[in-house]
């Protein structure tokens, strides 16, 4: 079986954001699918800290302090971009006018709910930023993830044991081993890694899968 | 005669009282009002309960006023960071408050306050930890918590230009909590990199009117080694 690494799970995101789309790309993996966006095509990415129309990191020497994403990297506008505040830029995010964001997760349960700001071990420090807002507000809800912990247990389950971001607001979930789409009657595969069967990923996942439905 | 420049970060802020509420803008160092801060900690009011997104990075700023043991409590959505060591150990040695507030929850309260909204129904964390004991409701198909504003006794922000009116413009991402931080507090101080003569801001691209803002400071910015 081949597992696709961070830039293949990245470009396999970024193949599903569709023209003119206004999206909003989590910290940490999802930003990666910035740069496999198809150039073909115009997406506008969203930051929370109140910015449209994001474009490629800036060259080294050209960063400036005050033009930064979520993640607080430097980064460059595009022609066509904007500033707003932070309360215009949850609106748009609560009063779903993001098409997609792509997030990344500890846990995705069957049901679509998510796991990914707090571990819930007593000492651990809570921080969650503006997930909650973009689980509950985007139109599409994206998951981005390893399909298993370093220690080899699923990360799609039955029920989430951490504490939770969102309840049934996940679309569809990528990992380096398939994709597949949330949906009122459970689990649907779309793609699979290469070499491996539906058994096998159903086996490792824990959780009934229902069968391929190849998008194009 | 209307004029809200101060001669001085410290003149600006030797009013603040020990146990007041302090919106501090900023979202990193975009925005960060880092002389006021400063003057902040010089003042030495303590016992305060500070607003802003994080909690402090590295050494400076919010995270000198924590680290000098000023703060009571923190209302913030994301204090954990790599560089929140000043946060973390006050944090876990049980001197510092956290109330911690989805990002856009905390920008809806902030902007409540200074628009006069008693509470608001958000779909934001329902079903999570972070709305339990909270009233909810159900409206047509969805579910709602109900929160409530944020209100200040002061807020530190940081912007680009202003006239002595109070008129401000910011510049790219540094606005973030700006505007909606200038309204919800009694007392909005800004530090700024220019003031300019009246008439000079073109109407059309002020982001807050001075209506919101009671002092102005300008803090000339560090120039660049060349």
């Amino acid at each position: 079986m081949k597992k696709l690494d961070r830039n293949q799970m990245a470009a396999r995101v970024a193949r599903d954001i569709p023209d003119g789309a206004y999206v909003n790309l989590g910290i940490g993996l999802p930003t990666l699918v910035a740069d496999h966006l198809p150039k073909d095509r115009e997406i506008v990415l969203h930051s929370e800290n109140g910015v449209l129309g994001i474009g490629p990191r800036p060259a080294k020497g050209m960063e400036d302090e005050d033009l930064i994403n979520a993640g607080k990297e430097p980064v460059t506008l595009l022609k066509g971009g904007s500033f707003f505040h932070h309360a215009d830029s949850f609106g748009m995010i609560r009063g779903r006018h993001l098409d997609y964001c792509v997030l990344g997760a500890f846990q995705v349960s069957v049901a679509g709910d998510i796991a990914n700001w707090h571990t819930g071990a007593p000492d651990a420090i809570p921080a969650v930023g503006g997930a909650m807002d973009l689980a509950v507000g985007a139109k599409n809800v994206l998951v981005m993830m390893e399909h298993l912990t370093k220690e080899g247990k699923s990360k799609i389950v039955e029920r989430c044991s951490y504490p939770l971001t969102g309840a049934r607001c996940v679309n569809r979930i990528y990992t380096d081993l398939a994709v597949i789409d949330v949906k009122a009657d459970g689990l649907h595969v779309v793609d699979l890694a290469e070499g491996l069967s539906l058994a096998e990923l159903e086996r490792l996942t824990g959780v009934p899968l229902k069968g391929l439905e190849f998008a194009a | 005669m209307i004029d809200k420049f101060i001669a001085s970060a410290a003149a600006a802020l030797a009013d603040v009282a020990d146990g007041a509420t302090v919106m501090i803008g900023g979202f990193g160092n975009a925005g960060m009002p880092a002389e006021l801060i400063d003057a902040l900690i010089a003042q030495g009011a303590k016992n305060l309960t500070v607003v802003n997104n994080n909690a402090g990075n590295a050494d400076a700023g919010l995270a000198a006023l924590i680290g000098a043991k000023r703060v009571r409590k923190i209302i913030c959505s994301f204090p954990r960071q790599t560089d929140s060591w000043h946060f973390d150990k006050a944090y876990r040695a049980g001197e510092l408050e956290l109330e911690l507030v989805p990002q856009g929850t905390l920008a809806e309260r902030i902007r409540a306050a200074g628009a006069g909204i008693g509470a608001f129904y958000t779909p934001t964390a329902f079903g999570t930890r972070l709305a339990e004991g909270k009233e909810t409701r159900c409206i047509g198909e969805r579910d709602y918590v109900l929160e409530y504003p944020i209100h200040a006794d002061y807020a530190l922000i940081k912007a680009d230009r202003a006239d002595r009116w109070g008129n401000l413009t910011y510049r790219m991402t540094a606005r973030n909590f700006g505007p909606i931080m200038a309204a919800a507090a009694k007392c909005t101080v800004v530090q700024v990199r220019e003031t300019v003569q009246l008439g000079e801001l073109d109407p059309e691209s002020v982001v807050t009117p001075g209506i919101f803002v009671q002092r102005v400071v300008r803090i000339a910015p560090l120039r660049k080694a060349a």
